[in-house]
């Protein structure tokens, strides 16, 4: 795999190879100079104002490991954290059942699949701020749908978006709206699974859960994967619906971490501060990440060779 | 259509665990011989349908109450129990929301923003894909492994330096942030798809010239990219989607009215007008509405793309 290159002792580069490394260089720049000035120098530029203090009026004043020291004691990070902890926790593993059981009801023999998951999918071709837009009116305690539908079943209404201990459920509610990309991703996974497996399951007296449990599930295994990474990357990302459909209310309930970086960065314009956090959920995702892929070994299933 | 079944090869490369022939559904029809119609089958898949039907109303509901909201005239926006569909459509509430608001201006911005970050997407992604796709050289591995890495960045970390190196650059209430960074080949997941893409289509037709920069631009050009019009299509789409989409950044670096794009736009609707619901509902319904037409006319695109990735634009 390692890219060819003339043994450097002996200084035997032929004209070709000149050429191919130039223009290797050249096709690749756009990514070299976009990575170097968009994200390489970006990173280490936060990691210096981690240690600063600075509001863009004055000048940044060095203040050490404060910002840090503040940030661990700052009872509105923590609040953030456990919010932004607590929303992914119970949507990330609810959405995941949710899509795969929809991805293999739509592989059953059944009449209009395309015509369901287009319908599963169409809520992703929503605009994230209309989609926002719409379900703070969904939710509305008067006028809004879930309370009117609730009221077919007697369940009487609820103040979704006012009351605090309501809010992060119904954004949770409302993130299983948004489930269509999993539900594809699972559907090509079933799509795939050979027939061969499930006929010598049922061969060997397996009934429809048996194949589930034996066959299809550890077969699938690198897709929920695949998307339970994905999906809590983007769980604790989490920005928009909170910024406009409760701007972090109430009481804070929907205070996410996004958004007390961006409150940090752009309305009280902490530039430090604001980076310490940001290095924080930086932390935190990525460390989260691979603590994931080092226990994938246990669980995913792997076939030799691919 | 070799060339198509020679793309679909290359995508389903892509990962592996991802096929492409979404399509097919061969496993299904399969099965349909195989399996006795039983009364209890029949019962149960009657079940099932009734079942994903009810569901898939419930999912389209929010979106189809925003629609037929946009519609109606605040006495049946109000109305108890609701109304699902107005007396007479108010077309009016279009003709509002386009006057309290310089909503065709939000368009405007967003159509120059959108053309030119995703025309600095492919053509960037391109470029890169194919050289490392097609040419070796000394640290191709090295940076490769970078563009993979930036897919598990979060863009929060680079968000606060970001920011401050473009209002040095005097950017700030400018759409270059929204637009610069994308010629720069960093969105990993495109210049990856390519890349898989490329790697999928013989070599021979290159082999055959002693190749230097100058007709290597031509491979690409003449030979390559009319090869791979689906994956261009794919990262194109979701390209597109990712900029139509985008709050935070314009959130950030736009503050003047008349450079807004529509996502912004909507967010003032809601915020200014936030209790004549309808004329809210009907500017996102116009935020909606292209949307729809590509999803209906490059649903192959999203399928494909989404399959191979696991990225829906977001």
């Amino acid at each position: 795999m390692a890219a060819t290159t003339a043994p450097s002792g002996k200084r035997q580069i032929s004209k070709r190879q000149l050429r191919d490394w130039v223009a290797g260089y050249v096709f690749a720049s756009p990514f070299i100079i976009g990575f170097s000035v968009f994200i390489a120098f970006p990173m280490l530029y936060s990691v210096y104002l981690i240690f600063v203090e600075w509001d863009l009026l004055s000048p940044a004043t060095f203040v050490g490991f404060a910002n840090l020291a503040k940030m661990f004691r700052d009872p509105k990070v923590n609040l953030s954290l456990y919010n932004s902890a607590f929303y992914t926790i119970f949507a990330v593993p609810i959405q995941l059942t949710i899509s795969f059981s929809l991805a293999l009801a739509l592989t059953q023999r059944i009449r209009f699949r395309d015509f369901y998951r287009a319908g599963f999918y169409m809520p992703i071709i929503v605009p994230l701020v209309a989609s926002a837009v719409v379900w703070q009116r969904v939710l509305h305690p008067e006028f809004g749908i879930l309370n009117e539908a609730l009221g077919w079943f007697g369940i009487a209404p609820r103040m979704w978006l006012f009351e605090p201990s309501l809010t992060k459920p119904a954004f949770i509610f409302m993130s299983f709206w948004m489930i269509g990309r999993q539900m594809v991703i699972f559907i090509a996974g079933l799509g795939n699974i050979p027939d061969s497996l499930k006929e010598a399951a049922s061969l060997d007296g397996a009934g429809a859960w048996g194949q589930l449990r034996y066959v299809i599930l550890p077969l699938m295994t690198p897709l929920i994967f695949y998307n339970m990474v994905i999906a809590i990357i983007n769980s604790f990302q989490t920005f928009v619906p909170a910024m406009i459909m409760t701007e972090g209310g109430p009481q804070d309930a929907t205070l996410f971490v996004v958004l007390n970086i961006y409150r940090n960065a752009f309305q009280y314009f902490n530039m430090g501060y604001a980076s310490a956090l940001a290095w924080e959920l930086f932390v935190i995702v990525v460390g989260f990440t691979l603590v994931q892929f080092y226990l994938s070994n246990r669980w995913v299933y792997y076939e030799e060779g691919s | 259509m070799r060339s198509d079944r020679q793309a679909q090869g290359a995508l389903a490369t892509g990962l592996q665990a991802a096929p492409a022939d979404l399509e097919s559904g061969g496993v299904l029809r399969r099965r349909q011989s195989e399996t006795s119609g039983s009364a209890w089958e029949t019962v149960r898949l009657a079940a099932l349908q009734l079942f994903m039907t009810v569901l898939v109303i419930t999912f389209l509901v929010p979106t189809f109450w925003m629609i037929s909201s946009s519609l109606k005239v605040s006495t049946e926006v109000f109305a108890h129990p609701i109304v699902w569909l107005p007396q007479d459509p108010h077309w009016n509430n279009y003709v509002k929301a386009f006057q309290l608001l310089p909503l065709t201006r939000f368009i405007y911005n967003t159509l120059i923003i959108v053309l030119f970050a995703v025309l600095g997407t492919v053509i960037s992604s391109a470029l890169v894909a194919y050289s490392f796709a097609r040419i070796s050289w000394p640290g191709r591995n090295f940076w490769f492994g970078l563009l993979l890495a930036t897919m598990m960045l979060p863009d929060v970390v680079t968000l606060v330096p970001r920011f401050l190196i473009f209002k040095n650059l005097k950017w700030i209430d400018t759409w270059l942030p929204l637009i610069i960074p994308y010629w720069g080949g960093i969105g990993a997941i495109y210049v990856f798809l390519m890349r898989q893409f490329f790697r999928g289509i013989p070599m021979e037709l290159e082999d055959a010239a002693e190749i230097d920069g100058a007709s290597r631009i031509r491979v690409l050009i003449q030979i390559l990219l009319p090869l791979s019009k689906p994956v261009i299509a794919t990262v194109a789409v979701f390209a597109l989607l990712q900029h139509y989409n985008d709050f935070m950044n314009p959130l950030i670096y736009i503050n003047s009215m008349d450079k807004w794009p529509l996502a912004l736009g909507i967010r003032a609707y809601n915020d200014s007008y936030a209790k004549n619901w309808e004329v809210v509902f009907a500017a996102s319904t116009v935020m909606l509405t292209p949307m729809v037409a590509i999803f209906i006319v490059a649903q192959r695109y999203f399928v494909q793309g989404i399959a191979m990735t696991g990225f829906g634009g977001r």
